[in-house]
């Protein structure tokens, strides 16, 4: 039988949930062997689009054609019978279960009445040596990086059967060196599949993709050959307007240290150490990026900074004064800001509303209570400012914060913390996951703090938002300071070769 | 000496029996993501109704020995219901699984005391089952006693711990179970229907806390009271979390806090002058104990215990 998929087309596809038009008269089309990317921000309604093409969403006007057939899936498993896979962005896996089990989880739909675990666990080798995904069939997911799983999600992708992948933002999760890898990879799938893959992170648009689809308010606004398009115009063409980055353009005109770290040792959960005696400098008005891959400690260094995490040996001066092992409290008092990685579990209470969620630090402040009883209109007048100023996209300053866009969540915290004239800020990952448009208002806002002579340390994985915003650029590896750059001295193949622990002469 | 020690080590594995029965009923709820605080009102119903069968068959005096059997299949049957009833109320409504567990523990207790006053009246017993020695094995001095001359129904709960472990982790059913009870989304997204599979999980637990009724009035007192479960079914659920859902350690759990309780009986026994209501509390304590020193181990937890699942609901 062939089965092969020739061409897939999604047309005129209408969609509209109560209030919303979450898909308005989308068309595309995807031949074989194809990649065709799939762009827009966060709420665009990608990821509507490809539930409706996996059958988990029906749409309310429009067809779906496989080789210029109209088809109908009623549920995924119509869609598994097509020979449709989808990556969806968090990992469908069963941590406490081995990858062999978790492919087993879904063979039925391949049409074996029988339960037998060898023969999936070499169908899982054939398809592991074919695709050269290197998986090991008896590990367990939980004991798998992020990266090993996303692996692990496309063989069973692949086991099972699926000729079209479809990924949904593969990449949002993944270390820079786990990107590139994963770019290879697909475009050696290339040659025998075709792909649709999410994304708004236009280099890998760049380099996976033959075509390009951007969506925007869930509308096509733009298909096209990607050879034949900057990242400029594409990012123009996703958000509406020109995207322009900001840069860190000001001289150094650091002041005193504000913080300084000194040999300080902490453990991971793990219970190993995770800071061996790191130390680190920063000043007044001055940015400084942390390089490394993650896992090297910089998680530990902002708890233990932020006095959520035990400092076994060494000092954390904050303006003079060690605070090391200090409550979370004291060190809040004393004018830390802190962006946390976890935005949505550690820099939120996801039910509690935008308002209250801008004074979680703040409530037992004279601006905001009395005698133990809250001043409810200056909290509302506080929080409606905040809402305007930092342009958060909410129905009212009563919604709850978890139901907001990681975008939205972003700039709540930022709002909250910024609010609180801080003297310092650690900001980890400030923009994982986000879209264009919350990017460039995030830097920009990291940039004015900075104007103002506050000190920020800056965490993250993304070597441009590093380069791009830092004054001073500091490599972490395996919980110490492996070298500090000054940013013009700082290139990307630098910076990578410190990152991989390569000492400098 | 020698005697005490024989005699509290052969009373372990009969008494043992109804907590190994209910506990892995427990297992395969939990592990499906369902925790049923109930278990001990299952049990009181399932202990009601086996007594009840060879009881009105014999008014008392000795049965055929199907009416034990057909006692037993009753609970069991019993405890299906009970266990779908209760898939009704936390799978498909969603409702707090602590809160409707614990109302049906008080549902089951109070049914079972109020029928039993309604069916029985007093304290009545029924010759219930006796024990197999099993030839040649029970012969050998001391480990006969303790290991091969017990009744039928505790030989074949401990045959049904390896049995359970098969299930759980060498059939297709076991991989769904597991799956919808740590990742139900997962599992959603492979096209298993998670409600359908935690409903025949609630289905077997319940089952398997009928029959642990069952042996504690057929086999183990061979009569009905009130207090013949007595805190019983929590225990169960607490080995559980004991034994990190895994059935042979859920068996030693069994045996630990039986063999806990046999030792308090013995030592009151003995006449060593203890207070006897701290004797009486060791087991409990030593659970209580225990479960705090247990390690949190993630990795093999079902994670998504107690949580209702909503596709459309996304978290």
């Amino acid at each position: 039988m062939d089965n092969r998929i020739r061409s897939l087309k999604m047309e005129h596809i209408t969609k509209r949930f109560p209030g919303v038009l979450a898909s308005d008269d989308i068309s595309i089309s995807v031949g074989e062997g194809e990649v065709l990317a799939l762009v827009g921000e966060n709420g665009a309604g990608k990821t509507t689009l490809m539930n409706i093409l996996m059958g988990l969403y029906q749409p309310d006007e429009g067809r779906i054609l496989i080789n210029d057939q109209p088809v109908r899936f009623r549920g995924p498993e119509d869609a598994f019978k097509a020979g449709l896979g989808m990556v969806h962005q968090t990992y469908m896996l069963v941590p406490n279960m081995t990858v062999t089990e978790n492919v087993a989880l879904g063979y039925r739909n391949t049409g074996k009445k029988r339960y037998d675990i060898k023969e999936v666990r070499k169908r899982i080798e054939e398809v592991s040596s074919q695709y050269e995904l290197l998986v090991n069939p008896d590990a367990y997911i939980w004991q798998l990086s992020v990266g090993e799983q996303q692996k692990v999600e496309l063989v069973k992708t692949l086991c099972l059967g699926a000729r079209f992948l479809i990924l949904d933002e593969p990449t949002s999760a993944l270390t820079p060196q786990e990107v590139d890898e994963l770019i290879v990879l697909l475009q050696r799938m290339t040659k025998e599949l075709s792909i649709i893959f999410i994304s708004h992170k236009l280099q890998e648009v760049k380099a996976l993709s033959d075509k390009v689809t951007i969506l925007r308010h869930g509308k096509v606004v733009f298909s096209g050959n990607t050879s034949e398009h900057s990242p400029q115009e594409i990012a123009a063409k996703m958000t509406g307007h020109e995207i322009i980055l900001p840069r860190n353009a000001g001289s150094a005109k650091a002041g005193a240290t504000v913080l300084s770290v000194e040999n300080a040792v902490v453990m991971s959960d793990r219970k190993i150490p995770a800071l061996n005696g790191l130390n680190l400098e920063i000043r007044a008005g001055e940015i400084v990026g942390l390089a490394g891959v993650s896992g090297n400690g910089q998680r530990e260094l902002a708890e233990a900074i932020n006095g959520l995490r035990k400092t076994e040996s060494g000092r954390i001066v904050f303006l003079g004064e060690d605070i090391a092992n200090c409550s979370p409290r004291e060190i809040i008092d004393r004018g830390m800001g802190y962006i946390p990685e976890e935005r949505n579990t550690e820099g939120i209470v996801p039910p509690f509303s935008i308002k209250e969620n801008f004074v979680l630090k703040d409530i037992a402040s004279p601006s905001f209570s009395s005698n133990g009883f809250v001043n409810g209109k200056k909290i509302d007048s506080t929080a409606e400012k905040l809402v305007s100023r930092f342009d958060i996209r909410c129905p009212g300053i009563d919604t709850a914060a978890g139901s907001l866009s990681g975008g939205n969540i972003q700039k709540v915290i930022l709002a909250r913390e910024i609010e609180r004239k801080p003297k310092f800020l650690v900001a980890v990952y400030p923009t994982r996951g986000l879209d264009m448009g919350a990017v460039e208002f995030i830097h920009s806002e990291l940039l004015k703090i900075r104007e103002s002579g506050i000190g920020i340390l800056l965490i993250s994985e993304e070597l441009d938002e590093i380069m791009n915003l830092s004054d001073r650029i500091a490599v972490i590896y395996k919980g110490v300071i492996q070298k500090v750059l000054d940013k013009n001295e700082a290139t990307r193949e630098r910076l990578g070769i410190l990152m991989a622990g390569v000492k400098e002469e | 000496m020698l005697d005490i020690i024989t005699n509290m080590l052969s009373m372990c594995i009969p008494f043992s029996v109804a907590l190994l029965l209910a506990s892995l009923g427990e297992m395969f709820n939990q592990r499906a993501g369902v925790f049923n605080l109930g278990c001990e009102g299952v049990m009181a119903m399932g202990a009601f109704v086996g007594m009840l069968i060879p009881f009105l068959a014999g008014q008392g005096g000795a049965v055929a020995p199907v009416y034990n059997v057909l006692g037993f299949v009753s609970a069991a049957l019993l405890g299906v219901l009970f266990g779908l009833f209760f898939g009704v109320i936390t799978v498909t409504f969603r409702a707090p699984q602590g809160i409707a567990g614990i109302g049906l523990q008080m549902f089951g207790v109070g049914t079972a005391g109020t029928l039993f006053r309604h069916f029985v009246g007093g304290t009545q017993s029924i010759p219930g089952i006796s024990d197999i020695d099993i030839p040649l094995l029970s012969k050998i001095p001391f480990i006969g006693d303790v290991f091969f001359s017990h009744n039928i129904v505790a030989y074949l709960a401990y045959i049904l711990v390896p049995v359970a472990w098969y299930i759980l982790f060498k059939t297709y059913w076991g991989l769904k179970v597991r799956a919808v009870g740590t990742n139900p989304r997962a599992a959603d997204s492979m096209g298993i229907n998670v409600t359908r599979t935690r409903y025949e999980a609630l289905a077997l637990g319940g089952a398997l806390a009928g029959l642990a009724g069952a042996y504690l009035s057929i086999a183990q007192a061979k009569m009905f009271s009130d207090t013949l479960i007595s805190g019983r079914g929590f225990i169960a659920v607490a080995l559980v979390y004991f034994g990190h859902w895994h059935p042979v350690q859920i068996m030693g759990g069994a045996l630990l806090f039986t063999f806990a309780q046999t030792f308090q009986t013995v030592v009151q026994s003995m006449g060593i002058s203890f207070p006897y209501e701290l004797a009486v509390m060791l087991p409990y304590v030593l659970v209580i104990v225990v479960l705090s020193f247990t390690s949190r181990n993630q990795t093999t937890a079902p994670t998504a215990l107690g949580k209702p699942f909503n596709r459309e609901i996304r978290t």
